[in-house]
């Protein structure tokens, strides 16, 4: 099995730690710049998940915290698509993992006192695990804006919170979709955080109405790109080392 | 013009923001949905080695603990291998290497038991890097020595995630009573600045008979910890 390391990854296409428009960030970003690694057998390894981790039920947010016979109040969408790596292969057998707020833009949250009212049947997370082909699926309702203090008038775009592992420690990632058509997009600090228009673009799930179920719920399509890997080029150079 | 490069490129990361615990651990959020919360059993009751807590704060630049910051930790047996394919050897049944680790909401501490790590082979399994015997990593002042094929003091290794953190922020624990290794270690060896190394070494202390390792991670300022780009 060839042990390459990871492509390094391109800071430029991520947000960088100091955002000053984006409040929080400027009290909590390390002001050292980064030590470059080169990767260890610590940095190319990481968790390995299985069905016995999870339930079939976890991925279906609609009816995972309903009482029986009842589901979430609001626009039911499936959120669908594939976990891929940087060379286009798809990452099979990964931990994905999600959570929002409900239809009103309300969190199920010690900490979240908005005015918006909870949903008793909407807990707000799920989680599933990529079959074969890197694919994965959501079943859930659309979540609502929500407004913050940062500047005294945000408001978050609606968004739905993703943490996703590939097969080593290095490739860990959280981000955030958002939906296709969405005004507040534009408009939001933590998304323009990111410094490309390219890389906003690719977080923003685009409306699939093949995937729809039809007189049941629209579908949204996302997928997500882990780091790829190098392949060894010259294997028995340094075999033995 | 030239032919396109077809790779994709790596998602954007986004903070994990303050309502990390609805998806991660919703048990801190304040309910209960899953028959299983993911990270909260490091080491499994098989793992041989010296049973340890880790305990610690992450502090912001104004000094004052970060109290809605989720960690997950990364580490290999007592024998220094991990639990996944790549890593040569076994580890013991129920040994998973991986946790996640939350706050006292109201105090920002943190704390999580596993055992404590052997040294890790560091890149001789790995079938890249320069043709020739390289500089010893630090040796050389554009920074091209080999971080090598020594084998890695005893670590942990750290991703911290927080409402205000925009990509997550990888680091490494190491053990105050492993200086020897630690003086040999290739990670540690490559921060130029020595004064910054000591952040990254976490400090032993016993209570009630249990040992107990003190990390305290400051995001920025003064004693700043070592985040490296992995
Ligand atoms: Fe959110």
């Amino acid at each position: 099995m060839s042990q390459a390391e990871f492509y390094q990854r391109d800071r430029e296409r991520h947000p960088p730690a100091l955002t000053p428009d984006y409040k929080t960030s400027v009290m909590r970003s390390p002001r050292a710049a980064l030590i470059s690694l080169q990767q260890s057998v610590s940095e190319i390894t990481g968790p390995v998940f299985g069905h016995n981790d999870i339930d079939p039920i976890d991925n279906d947010l609609i009816h995972n915290y309903a009482k029986d016979g009842e589901s979430a109040i609001g626009e039911r969408i499936i959120m669908h698509g594939r976990v891929l790596d940087e060379n286009g292969r798809p990452v099979p057998n990964t931990l994905v993992e999600a959570w929002q707020a409900n239809a009103g833009g309300r969190y199920r949250h010690k900490k979240d006192t908005y005015l918006a009212p909870v949903d008793p049947n909407f807990g707000g997370c799920g989680r599933t695990i990529t079959d074969e082909n890197g694919y994965y699926f959501f079943r859930t309702v659309k979540p609502g804006a929500y407004p913050w203090r940062n500047w005294v008038n945000n408001w978050r775009p609606a968004h739905i919170h993703l943490s996703v592992f590939g097969t080593s420690f290095s490739q860990r990632l959280i981000t955030q979709c958002y939906f296709e058509g969405d005004p507040l997009i534009a408009k939001c600090p933590i998304v323009k955080t990111i410094p490309t228009q390219d890389g906003i673009d690719s977080l923003v799930a685009a409306l699939d109405l093949n995937a729809t179920v039809p007189l049941d719920s629209i579908a949204y399509k996302f997928d997500i790109v882990l780091r790829g890997r190098r392949s060894t080029l010259f294997e028995n150079r340094l075999e033995g080392n | 013009m030239v032919q396109k490069l077809d790779y994709l490129k790596e998602t954007p990361s986004q903070t994990a923001g303050p309502y990390v615990h609805i998806g991660l651990a919703p048990g801190a959020a304040g309910f209960d949905i899953y028959r299983q919360e993911l990270g909260w059993d490091i080491a499994g009751p098989n793992a041989k080695g010296e049973r340890i807590r880790v305990e610690g704060i992450v502090i912001d630049g104004t000094g004052n603990p970060v109290k809605d910051v989720l960690i997950e930790t990364w580490q290999a047996n007592a024998d220094g291998v991990y639990a996944h394919p790549e890593s040569e050897g076994e580890v013991e049944e129920g040994f998973r290497g991986w946790g996640r680790v939350i706050t006292d909401f109201e105090t920002g501490e943190w704390g999580f038991d596993t055992v404590k790590p052997g040294p890790v082979k560091a890149r001789k399994s790995l079938g890249t890097g320069p043709l020739h015997p390289p500089a010893h990593a630090g040796d050389d002042w554009l920074g091209r020595g080999d971080e090598g094929h020594e084998d890695m003091a005893p670590h942990i290794n750290l991703w911290i995630v927080a409402r205000g953190i925009n990509i997550g922020l990888n680091t490494r624990l190491y053990f105050d009573d492993e200086a020897e290794a630690n003086a040999k270690d290739p990670v540690l060896n490559l921060i130029e600045w020595h004064n910054r190394r000591p952040t990254l070494i976490a400090k032993r202390s016993e209570r009630d008979g249990k040992v107990v390792y003190r990390f305290d991670i400051r995001l920025q300022g003064e004693g700043e910890t070592v985040f490296f780009d992995v």
